[in-house]
């Protein structure tokens, strides 16, 4: 490792910082405007576990629905659209909504159907295929296909975050992968004499300059003074989830992906969906204030589940493994204040196998609409390659 | 300590302090590999007939708990619990049997060899009551066929619950069998198409293969009493797999045709290259590659044949460790670098077991036994030491032998001993200059040489 950077991590002193190869390629990427990917930041959430859709966005207006679920539906929900209402929990992003920020794609789903395996779903879901079963030659995600078609790409443009692997953003393109509560908490003498182990192979020299300066900036974004400090007890993992990724969306990074997961509530839902609910919530709201309003603007979050779950609650006050979902939206680049997608109803009829939501639409076609107007990728790039076999079908005007 | 020596404990073992009377030149590596498998008796590992009745109670509480209502279902409930619990146990002791036997195995190439071959025909648990599957797996099919020859693995492998089931062959109904008309079911690909392209060949197949190959494996699956042949899943009539045409709509067709994969020429290149990239180098000396190649087809892929020609290529021993230690690799490394043996991983508590040692192994990037895909993990050094992964390494390594070993090992005894000849100057420098013995023993751990091989 570059002596120098130790010297500088252990000062703060920022002078030394065009001497650090990784630094001054980000630099120059700022100063020449270069970035293959533009402004736009795309966050993708996978939330693993099949999140219940319609406890989080409550067709409250459907007559039947209040049958369907007698302890998940509430007369005081906070309205969205006359129809619809929000789950309570989520309360704190009606301010997004208002500003036209937040916005869902109801009745969709992945081409998977019927065996409701959250293995298999998940697979099909980050893999991004066409196939109604996981189709096993295809071993990247869809946001990486999406990254190999952009040349020039470097590791740093996109950051897979978290404990848990992010599929959907793993394959031949560079991405980088980092564990927020990862710390290297080493004395000064230490980082020195790594330093000078490192100096002669290359692969641990700069692996471990760039850890170096990864943990440090983590440590920097909570000094810098424009936010506040992160939360204490069950919301500090989330902080420290969205924290790196705002720290690294702000700089050169433009593809985010993560995962919440402990969305499976077979019982006792009203309690169980809670926590993974509060998590997403603060998701959204921590990274809009990370972020700041100028790169907000650019940011759009899309969070997607493997499928939906049962329309009926089951016998222990939870609903089971379904098909049609919810996909929540959020973001200063989003045209929102809307719930997107064709509603199919609630009448048994209605239903995919008389229990499940019915899906009414792919929803690989609607991140495809978001990578298209974010990036300008091409049609047939986007239903041959990134999503093979899609039908992006017409513009839903995702983009503010 | 020779170079040849510490290339052997690097390259072909889990690193040194030697064990005693551990071989260190190809005569006697062959020869202990030759002997008997003193580790698989001395820390037995998981057997599929130990499991069936767990796996029967976990299936049959899990639909009851579905269907009952009131007390009944809360005692399934808590039935499956238990069931899962003793398989998730099974499981935990698995892993420390893998590492205990790397720790203790006088022939650390045997044990080399069997994680190789668990990675080539990786297979994951899709479900909690399958966790202890994959180990059993490599207890039932690989372990034992190390120095069989290739066939014997694959055609052990093939028929073993832990792959049916991974890689869906139980899903799999030949389209014109009398359960696929009955119930209109088909083909599932996935085990025909893996077989061909990671198990075997590797390429030179089309799709048509792929298919055959399928129809081929229909009526393999997994009974309530084990692996099976079920006829009335079998696809009537011949299948043609690369050219040779497979008669009989039997279990003997199918072992026929792995065979036939297992001595194709295309096998021999295939997993010549794989064995010289995984243990030399990522860009491995051609010459190497043609001699494994060579061994693989003069004697029909006889894997002990094979390993003697990897052991007696001069490239096998040059001095160059081009190659990253993986985490498992570096974390059995540094348990032996610092002293541990077998018996007390054996005797660690499942908690601090996980905490010390499979959680960091994740956060250096290998969850244990969760590889991203059946094509099990990547090869490249690049791959293995990337920030996140050093930042974990270089943590392990500072904070992680003080709280397994105490005292601590005097920083310069455990230089010479772990790193041999491979110790560098830079570090031989730096380790009496650190400020402490904590911070001197996590840099000979986090060191280059520590973590190549």
């Amino acid at each position: 490792m570059d002596r120098r950077l130790f010297l500088k991590t252990l000062t703060g002193s920022a002078c030394s910082l065009a001497a650090h190869p990784l630094m001054t390629t980000v630099t120059l990427a700022a100063s020449d405007g270069s970035a293959p990917l533009g402004d736009h930041r795309l966050v993708v959430v996978i939330l693993r576990g099949a999140m219940d859709g319609l406890d989080l966005l409550r067709p409250t207006g459907d007559p039947l629905f209040a049958g369907y679920r007698p302890t998940l539906s509430g007369p005081q929900d906070p309205d969205l659209t006359g129809y619809f209402s929000l789950n309570p929990t989520l309360e704190g992003l009606m301010p997004l909504w208002r500003a036209g920020q937040l916005g869902f794609v109801q009745a969709t789903s992945t081409p998977y159907r019927d065996q409701r395996s959250h293995f298999d779903g998940q697979d099909i879901l980050e893999a991004g295929t066409g196939l109604d079963v996981p189709d096993a030659s295809v071993r990247d995600g869809w946001l990486n296909r999406m990254l190999q078609s952009v040349p020039g790409l470097r590791a740093q443009t996109a950051f897979a975050i978290g404990t848990q692997s992010a599929p959907v953003l793993q394959g031949p393109a560079p991405v980088s992968n980092w564990q927020p509560d990862l710390r290297l908490d080493l004395s000064a003498q230490s980082r020195l004499l790594l330093d000078h182990i490192y100096h002669d192979d290359a692969l641990f020299r700069e692996a471990a300059t760039e850890a170096v300066s990864l943990t440090e900036s983590i440590d920097l974004s909570r000094t810098d003074g424009m936010a506040s400090p992160p939360a204490g007890g069950p919301l500090a993992d989330t902080d420290r989830l969205t924290d790196f990724a705002a720290q690294r969306l702000r700089q050169d990074t433009r593809i985010a992906a993560f995962s919440l997961s402990g969305w499976d509530t077979h019982r006792n839902q009203q309690g169980g969906i809670t926590p993974p609910l509060r998590r997403l919530e603060r998701v959204v709201l921590r990274l809009a204030e990370q972020l700041g309003p100028q790169i907000w603007d650019k940011t759009l979050l899309l969070a997607m589940t493997e499928f939906g779950r049962t329309v009926a609650e089951n016998g222990s006050k939870g609903t089971d493994h379904g098909t049609g979902g919810t996909m929540l939206m959020a973001g200063g680049a989003l045209n929102g204040g809307r719930v997107l997608g064709q509603w199919p109803g609630l009448e048994e009829a209605a239903l995919y196998e008389r229990r499940d939501l019915m899906p009414t639409s792919d929803v690989r076609a609607w991140a495809a609409w978001a990578m298209r107007g974010m990036y300008g990728f091409d049609r047939h790039l986007l239903e041959s390659s990134i999503f093979p076999g899609l039908t992006l079908g017409d513009d839903p005007g995702l983009l503010a | 300590m020779t170079q040849d020596s510490t290339t052997a404990a690097f390259r072909f073992g889990y690193g040194l302090p030697l064990p005693a009377n551990a071989p260190t030149e190809p005569a006697s590596m062959l020869a202990a590999l030759r002997g008997s498998d003193s580790m698989a008796t001395t820390y037995p590992g998981p057997q599929m007939a130990d499991l069936t009745e767990t796996l029967l109670r976990a299936d049959a509480s899990l639909r009851t708990s579905r269907r009952a209502t009131g007390e009944a279902a809360k005692i399934a409930r808590q039935d499956y619990r238990q069931a899962i619990a003793r398989l998730e146990g099974v499981t935990l002791l698995a892993a420390k049997t893998t590492i205990a036997r790397a720790l203790d195995a006088p022939d650390g190439l045997r044990e080399r060899l069997v994680q190789f071959w668990a990675d080539h025909f990786t297979t994951v648990a899709r479900a909690r009551r399958d966790s202890p599957l994959p180990a059993t797996m490599v207890e039932e099919a690989i372990r034992p066929h190390v120095t069989d020859r290739f066939a014997d693995m694959l055609k052990a492998v093939v028929q073993h619950p832990a792959m049916l089931g991974y890689l869906d062959q139980s899903a799999s109904f030949g389209p014109n069998s009398r359960i696929g008309q009955r119930r209109s079911k088909g083909l599932n690909e996935n085990l025909a198409r893996e077989v061909l392209e990671l198990h075997t060949v590797g390429s030179g197949h089309t799709q048509e293969d792929v298919t055959q190959m399928a129809e081929l494996l229909t009526g393999l699956t997994v009974g309530k009493k084990g692996p099976t042949f079920d006829p009335r899943r079998a696809e009537p009539g011949p299948e043609s797999v690369l050219g040779t045409t497979y008669d009989g709509d039997d279990l003997t067709a199918v072992l026929k045709a792995l065979d036939d994969l297992a001595e194709h020429p295309a096998t021999a290149a295939h997993l010549a290259r794989k064995l010289a990239v995984h243990f030399v180098s990522d860009q491995p000396n051609a010459d190497l590659v043609q001699a494994l190649t060579d061994a693989w087809r003069n004697s029909g892929g006889d894997l002990l044949a094979v390993t003697e020609s990897l052991l007696t290529q001069p490239a096998a021993w040059s001095r160059q460790q081009a190659k990253a230690r993986q985490p498992f690799d570096f974390t059995v490394s540094a348990l032996r670098a610092l002293g541990l043996d077998g018996a007390d991983v054996m005797r660690m508590a499942d908690d601090p077991f996980r905490q010390m040692i499979l959680q960091p192994m994740a956060a250096m990037g290998q969850p244990w036994q969760r590889p991203p895909g059946p094509d099990g993990w990547p090869e490249a050094a690049e791959h293995w030491i990337t920030p996140e992964a050093m930042a974990a390494r270089i943590t392990w390594a500072m904070d992680m032998p003080s709280r397994l070993v105490n005292p601590l090992p005097a920083p310069e005894a455990l230089m010479t001993r772990a790193l041999g000849a491979n110790l560098g100057e830079r570090l031989a420098w730096a380790v009496p200059k650190s400020e402490n013995i904590r911070e001197a023993v996590g840099l000979v751990l986090a060191s280059p040489e520590f973590n190549r091989r």
